[in-house]
């Protein structure tokens, strides 16, 4: 029996399905729930009660707007482009989900161990943008359009900034695979071994740059409803406007997952004498997303003159210099070699 | 499995190739060329040759082509008539093909004959070193000055592009930003008592 799985082509096929449904289906209802979470943080920041009325506490709000979401009626613009239109939220939701393929939540429990894992979630996000870019293309009006361009345009600068900040770790860690760039964060210290004690002003930038490149606020210029309408969504409706929305949810929580991974020492325990295990990913992952849906409620929305500064005039030159720092630490092993800490070759 | 992985990324970039050319929107023929691109990179992939693959994405999907994209979608260029004029450039295009193709089996033929590449294609690939080192190694420690020129060049390309475009007009007004940081309330504002009926 287990020979069919390791040997024959078809039981391998299978095996690798069985795979995805395992990291995919546990992903997607995990999200349902961080969508309430996400609602309930943003009403308890403004002392309102939040979703509460589908279920206990409201917790089925989620599962009771995907209903709502997938029968109503799909709208399609007169003059748009059919096959394009309806592309665009597929491109948007399965860019953001293969990239989980490589995200290891335990030590070797990963999909595909790959060596090039973090430039696969780079190039992976890179392609996002195509979801937007087409999205507002496709809908023939000119708000989606304006919109499109607003988005892609802050998509491509952020991504230059989160580009440098993750070469920053690939020089500390001497490698791209990400169960590796784990492993060199371990350490007697627990807690102080993790890259963002070495890499600190690197972890706010990739936070903020990531909630830029995720189009949340205060960087959700995109959707500024008191401007754009809706940004390049503002024609969809129905399943593909919740299409757009998952994809983006997934890729925030992606982003959640790549913080705690380089920064936070992914599976490892912060003390010493705790097991390490998936429960320390898991509860990292939450802890981001908690103040990634804090900055939501508390910060009010970017100029987009200002967000374009804020990328081009100072992440860019800060994260160069970063990189060109952590190079020299790394080679001459400055601070006792905390820049250099290689796991494979030397 | 991996000889019907490489046919289907085979077909794929060719099917892209030849919908980039016949595509009658140029929206479209970019979004063809974006998807042989990605099957370019899945060949890559197929090779041993990951780092690779990743940059061609992230380079050229990733950059290049939202350029592409950008300009096919802002720019009002009559592709109609560009299409139309097609058939006088005919001649010239097959020309420039078939040098290129000719260059090609040129470079293929020289690989495949030699008495040199023949060994060198026999050499086993060593196990304990991936490519992104390998390539590492090449770039940044033999062809190291090369590799330097070539990026001198690059910047020197932007900066060229930057100066040709920069212009200093006097009448249009700027944003100055440290302006913009320096005001406070009390100056930028003014509070009036209006009486009503009267306006200021």
């Amino acid at each position: 029996m287990a020979e069919f799985f390791i040997v024959n082509p078809v039981g391998m096929g299978l095996l690798i399905v069985a795979q995805i449904f395992l990291l995919v289906i546990p992903l997607l209802v995990a999200l349902a729930f961080l969508m309430y979470a996400d609602r309930k943080i943003w009403a308890a920041v403004q002392m309102r009660r939040g979703p509460n009325v589908v279920g206990v506490f409201g917790l089925l709000q989620s599962f009771a707007d995907f209903g709502k979401y997938i029968v109503k009626e799909v709208v399609v613009p007169a003059g748009a482009d059919k096959g394009v239109f309806f592309m665009a939220p597929m491109v948007s939701l399965v860019m953001a989900l293969i990239a989980w393929a490589v995200i290891p939540f335990n030590d070797g429990w990963v999909l595909s161990d790959i060596n090039v894992a973090i430039l696969y979630v780079f190039a992976i996000s890179s392609l996002e943008v195509y979801g937007v870019i087409m999205g507002g293309w496709a809908s023939n009006s000119k708000y989606p359009f304006l919109g499109s361009l607003r988005s892609a345009a802050q998509m491509i600068s952020y991504e230059v900034s989160i580009g440098l900040i993750i070469i920053g770790v690939i020089i500390s860690s001497g490698s791209m695979n990400f169960g590796n760039i784990v492993l060199s964060q371990k350490g007697d210290w627990g807690i102080f071994n993790w890259y963002w004690l070495p890499h600190f002003p690197m972890l706010f930038l990739f936070l903020i740059s990531a909630l830029a490149e995720t189009n949340r606020p205060p960087f959700d210029l995109p959707e500024a409803e008191s401007e754009l309408v809706a940004g390049y969504q503002v024609e969809y409706s129905s399943t593909p406007f919740l299409l757009f929305m998952i994809g983006e949810l997934v890729a925030v929580v992606l982003m959640c997952a790549l913080i705690s991974l380089m920064f936070f020492g992914g599976w490892l325990s912060p003390v010493p004498f705790l097991p390490d295990g998936i429960f320390w990913m898991i509860l990292k992952m939450g802890f981001v997303f908690f103040i990634i849906s804090m900055v939501k409620a508390i910060t009010p929305r970017y100029r987009y003159d200002q967000l374009m500064r804020l990328g081009w005039k100072v992440f860019l030159p800060f994260s160069l210099i970063w990189v060109i720092f952590v190079a020299f630490a790394a080679k001459f092993e400055w601070f006792w070699g905390v820049y250099a800490r290689w796991t494979v070759g030397s | 499995m991996s000889v019907f992985a490489f046919y289907l990324f085979a077909i794929s970039v060719i099917a892209g190739g030849l919908f980039t050319v016949i595509s009658r929107n140029p929206v479209h023929s970019v979004l063809w060329l974006i998807l042989s691109f990605l099957s370019a990179a899945g060949l890559f992939v197929l090779l041993g040759a990951e780092f690779v693959a990743m940059l061609l994405i992230i380079v050229y999907v990733g950059a290049v082509a939202v350029l592409f994209l950008f300009v096919v979608m802002m720019l009002d260029v009559d592709f109609a008539g560009l299409k139309a004029e097609m058939a006088r450039y005919m001649p010239l295009a097959l020309l420039i093909g078939l040098v290129i193709l000719m260059q090609f089996v040129m470079a293929f033929g020289a690989w495949e004959s030699n008495v040199a590449a023949a060994d060198l294609r026999l050499q086993a690939i060593p196990l304990d070193r991936h490519n992104t080192e390998a390539l590492g190694i090449i770039l940044y420690d033999q062809y190291f000055l090369l590799f330097q020129l070539a990026g001198l060049i690059l910047l020197v390309a932007m900066i060229g592009a930057i100066v040709l475009t920069l212009r200093h007009r006097k009448d249009v007004k700027r944003q100055d930003v440290t302006a913009q940081m320096m005001r406070d309330p009390a100056k930028a504002m003014e509070l009036r008592d209006v009486k009503s009926g009267q306006g200021l």
